[in-house]
């Protein structure tokens, strides 16, 4: 770097003195912006000398596809069985016998399955819970979605254990052998959850074909990672004397590790639960590109064909359903054994377990009744009910009188937002890009940082997606300005009035537990396909860690430092600026990481949209079925991801440090 | 190592009873190359050699011998190294030199399968946060040691019930340790430690969470549950106070080292450091000194009563003083061996001390 002269080398690395030097970095990079006639290869990266890494990824999975079908096919037959077993249960019903002698078993009866919802909501969370449960399975099956509802379940019930099964076998064996959680399973993790949604679709259709099996290991794959971290976190936060009590009664290593640890860990396992299955909902409604069907199929078809009346509809039972699965996995993580009288090992099953017997009575009872009674197979068309058109009329209404202050305001967003800010990011030089940003890897965390954070800036440029990274980073990056601006201010007031927060945090909780797709549907209602519909579901969608983050991070701060400050003499604002913000910012920072994170997340789902992105890109490959492009272009969002993640966690720390 | 050797005027005859468990000079050091630094120097080393090799120091030549049926208490300030200690001797922590001995068998050296046996059936542990597991209740938490051997269930909880009952804890056998207050969740631990019937006994500081009151609620119960199961007991505090009342012997320790090992009586009357005399300096002392330690030969004069030599002067105080006539002081075999007089009583209870003038000087 610049300051170290002779005098200054004795002396620690803090003294640089860092506005200086950010002033001849900014200097340098504006020549370059000046000369880019002259230095043109630093401002765009020369089309002859990027690296066909793409080509290279393509070749490999063509070999593996070429190679490998034999296991590929193998997989998918085996975990075809419970998968399609799944799926005949819930929507499809059973064939048996071929030709015109063929036997319809029947699927589970939907009074039944509504009746079931009902009886495990009541029974891990009261009755409450119970009719909101089977209420809005109600809800799924009046409004003609229950077909498809049920084989976008099916898809879930069926990933889900596998998700965590994998999850708390990797968990154990990364908490067992530390250079394997270091060195293995946290990068492998951290690039799992960085790499868009959309990328993980490419090689399972090639490798798996077009078909909910592939869609299945897709949503598997990605819904893993937070089993994995609860898995770990959970194990290491066993105190150490019940791990001390385990050695002392002679437990063998698997009796410590199944009987004690697991067990004793079983709140935070359960989070990661929870997270797992509304991970996997989000990604089964995207993996029905490549054949899952359901729900997400049918927001798809509508989404393409602009009918946003029934994208609307489908969009809200993916809601429904995604409420019902939220809250019974919370409420089960959150139920605890409890005092329930003698229990001995000899009473039978149905006094042991009133409301799952009473559920299978239920089931088996409807389903055979559906046999006879069309009322129990089906959905009579006579009760169901579409709002598609309702939806319709209000668009029609909202857009007849009010299409010019929409378009005034489309417009404007365009011309003086967007458009200037983009054409300044496009034309951002690669090579002052990745000197900046080395500069800040090394200012906040030292020379290691600083290579990992130009290196990686460089791979988007020697990849040939310089434009189209910056294309990403200036959508994501005026979404992330906008959402900080709209969320930050929400959690500052949440946390200043109770009413406020009780008001905040149930908004947030629904928006959190929304799959991403959803987003989309009523924007582009409103503003159509483009940038600024891309922009505004981002928003929505990326704003709740900056409330939730923020709230939190100003309530923490102890109430012994705020009286200390009241006592002191502090006015209220004095309070605020002073003593509770500089506490609570490293929180804040970590929200607004979230936040990054999660817009990046939803800017490549807004491909669909037409934005002209990375995400784009991806797109595009996964319709031709280009491996090598799709994830070259996954590796440098994630990539985004990993440097924006990797510089805020750095400048967290330290201001942690800091604070002590 | 200084051990004060325990040549008081209260000095017993050598105790009868086997060596349970010892401690031959162990340590356990913190560090790099802690392991290496302690071979070499055949375990012995200064404090200023550990610290120059930026070792930390919990263990430091620590030698005990704990004898079979005694109530043995290892006593310090957190940090000292108490728990350590105790980890070393169930080997929940591997020293880094010396020898811990169980009935004469080298702990150390055994295999796994040996000491998980061990473990299970002849070692118990009670824990200071209690321990239990959240997702059982009390009576699966504390068949849990038996159902890791693999006894089977009608046998477990019959033996779970009757620990249960030896607590006193019937009636809630199908809560959850989060249901239970605090003393009823160490009556649990306890119950749990005893079901498999051990031998040796570790109490970690097992009341230090309880309120004074259940503290002291608790200590009486493991009297006298003591005093039926006669097991050897290792038990670690921090409060003297608690030492006192429940030990057989006290080990003093400080930054890892026992600096004395002795009864109460004897650490009041001969502190071997000025560290365990300002621990003595609060006790009331009528509560810790016997009649032997304050009689004298006896005299001519007319004797109001009689007592035995180990009585605590506090149980007969308040008799002697208002009688106003020595008592004569007997033995086992109820032999007569000298008088206390109600000035010496006096003197001892206004902290005059009984140091200055032993037995003997004044005969």
């Amino acid at each position: 770097m610049t300051a170290t002269t002779e005098g200054v080398a004795a002396r620690p690395r803090q003294v640089y003195s860092w506005p200086l030097v950010w002033a001849a970095a900014l200097a340098i990079v504006l020549g370059l912006f000046l000369m880019r006639d002259r230095l043109l290869w630093a401002v765009e990266y020369p089309a002859q000398a990027v690296i066909p890494v793409a080509d290279w990824i393509g070749a490999i999975m063509t070999w593996l596809k070429v190679n490998l079908s034999w296991l590929t096919r193998s997989i998918a037959a085996v975990l075809g069985v419970p998968l399609n077993f799944a799926l005949n249960l819930l929507a499809k019903g059973f064939k048996i016998g071929t030709g015109p002698e063929a036997f319809m078993l029947p699927r589970l009866s939907w009074v039944g399955i509504c009746a079931a919802a009902f009886l495990a909501g009541r029974a891990v969370g009261g009755t409450r819970l119970g009719l909101l449960c089977g209420g809005l399975f109600l809800y799924i099956a009046l409004f003609g979605k229950w077909t498809s509802a049920m084989l976008t379940l099916g898809l879930i019930l069926i990933a889900v254990p596998f998700c965590i099964l994998t999850g708390l076998l990797v968990g154990i064996w990364a908490w067992r052998r530390p250079w394997a959680e270091k060195y293995v399973v946290l990068p492998t993790l951290d690039l799992m959850q960085t790499i868009p949604t959309f990328a993980y679709l490419i090689p399972m259709l090639l490798l798996f074909g077009n078909s909910p099996v592939s869609a299945m290991i897709a949503t598997a794959i990605f819904a893993t990672p937070p089993m994995v971290r609860a898995t770990m976190l959970g194990l290491s936060r066993v105190p150490t004397e019940i791990t001390e009590f385990g050695d002392m009664v002679g437990c063998t290593v698997r009796q410590k590790l199944w009987r004690i640890l697991l067990p004793s860990s079983r709140p935070t396992l359960m989070v990661g639960v929870n997270q797992v299955i509304m991970l996997a909902l989000n990604m089964v409604i995207i993996a029905s590109m490549i054949g899952a069907g359901g729900l997400g199929y049918d927001v798809l078809l509508a989404l393409r064909a602009l009918k946003v009346g029934e994208a609307m509809e489908a969009g809200l039972a993916i809601v429904a359903l995604a409420i019902v699965l939220d809250r019974l996995s919370q409420a089960a993580a959150r139920r605890q054994s409890e005092y329930h009288g003698e229990l001995t090992g000899g009473q039978a099953f149905w006094v042991r377990y009133p409301n799952l017997t009473l559920a299978i009575i239920l089931l088996a009872g409807t389903t055979l009744l559906s046999l006879f009674i069309p009322f129990f197979a089906d959905v009579p068309k006579a009760i169901t009910f579409t709002t598609a058109p309702a939806w319709r009329a209000a668009i029609d209404w909202v857009t007849v009188n009010f299409f010019d202050v929409i378009e005034a305001f489309r417009v404007f967003l365009i011309l003086y937002v967007l458009n200037p800010v983009r054409a300044f990011f496009e034309g951002f030089p690669w090579l002052g890009a990745v000197f900046l940003l080395g500069l800040a890897g090394f200012q906040l965390g030292g020379i290691r940082l600083a290579a990992l954070v130009a290196a990686l800036t460089a791979f988007c440029a020697v990849t040939g997606l310089w434009e189209k990274t910056m294309a990403t980073v200036y959508l994501t990056g005026i979404s992330v300005v906008i959402a900080c601006l709209i969320g930050i201010p929400i959690g500052l007031a949440a946390s200043r009035s109770d009413r406020v927060e009780k008001i905040v945090t149930p908004i947030i909780d629904t928006l959190q537990v929304l799959p991403s797709f959803c987003f989309i549907i009523p924007v582009v209602m409103l503003f159509r396909v483009g940038d600024v519909t891309a922009m505004i579901a981002t928003v929505a969608f990326a704003v709740v860690p900056a409330i939730r983050y923020t709230n939190h991070g100003l309530r923490q701060v102890q109430p012994s430092l705020i009286e200390a400050a009241v006592v002191s003499g502090c006015t209220k604002r004095q309070t605020f600026w002073r003593v509770q913000l500089p506490m609570a910012l490293p929180e804040i920072m970590l929200g607004i990481n979230q936040t990054i994170l999660m817009a990046l997340a939803m800017i490549i789902i807004c491909a669909m949209v037409g934005t002209r992105d990375l995400g784009q890109e991806v797109f595009i490959a996964l319709s031709k079925a280009d491996a090598g492009r799709g994830i070259v272009a996954g590796l440098a969002i994630a990539f985004i991801g990993i440097i924006a993640d990797r510089l805020f966690g750095a400048w967290t720390a330290r201001a942690r440090a800091r604070l002590g | 190592m200084k051990v004060a050797s325990q040549d008081g005027p209260a000095e017993k005859a050598v105790d009868p009873r086997p060596v349970k468990l010892a401690c031959r000079n162990v340590w356990k050091l913190y560090g790099n190359g802690a392991s290496e630094f302690i071979q070499r120097r055949s375990g012995k080393a200064t404090t200023a050699e550990i610290v120059e090799a930026g070792l930390v120091g919990a263990a430091r030549a620590v030698d005990l011998e704990i004898r079979r049926g005694e109530i043995f208490i290892i006593m310090g300030l957190s940090g000292s190294g108490k728990s350590t200690l105790v980890r070393c001797m169930s080997r929940l922590v591997e020293p880094t030199y010396g020898r811990v001995e169980f009935e004469d068998k080298d702990l150390l050296s055994i295999s796994d399968r040996e000491l998980i046996e061990l473990r299970r059936h002849r070692m118990g542990m009670v824990f200071q946060n209690f321990a239990l597991l959240p997702h059982l209740n009390v009576l699966e938490n504390i068949a849990f040691p038996l159902s890791v051997q693999g006894v089977d269930r009608r046998e477990r909880e019959a033996r779970a019930r009757e620990v249960i009952e030896l607590v006193g804890l019937r009636g809630r056998e199908h809560f959850y340790p989060r249901e239970l207050s605090g003393g009823q969740q160490q009556r649990v631990g306890i119950a749990r430690s005893l079901s498999t019937k051990p031998e040796v006994w570790f109490l970690d500081e097992p009341f230090s969470a309880l309120d004074p009151l259940i503290r002291r609620e608790m200590q009486d119960e493991l009297m006298r549950l003591q005093a039926v199961l006669k097991k050897t007991i290792v038990f670690i505090t921090h409060d003297f106070d608690e030492a006192i009342r429940l030990a057989d012997r006290i080990a003093i320790m400080k930054d890892g080292e026992v600096i004395q090992v002795g009864t109460p009586e004897q650490l009041v009357l001969n502190p071997a450091t000025d560290y365990v005399a300002e621990f003595t300096r609060d006790v009331q002392r009528a509560k810790v000194i016997s009649a032997r330690s304050i009689m004298r030969p006896l005299g001519k004069a007319q004797h109001a009563g009689t007592i035995s030599a180990d009585a605590r002067v506090a149980s007969f105080s308040a008799d002697l003083v208002a009688a106003k006539k020595p008592f004569t002081v007997v033995d086992g075999d109820d032999q007569p061996v000298g008088e206390v007089t109600p000035d010496a009583v006096i003197n001892l209870l206004a902290g005059i001390d009984v140091r200055r003038e032993p037995l003997g000087t004044r005969a």
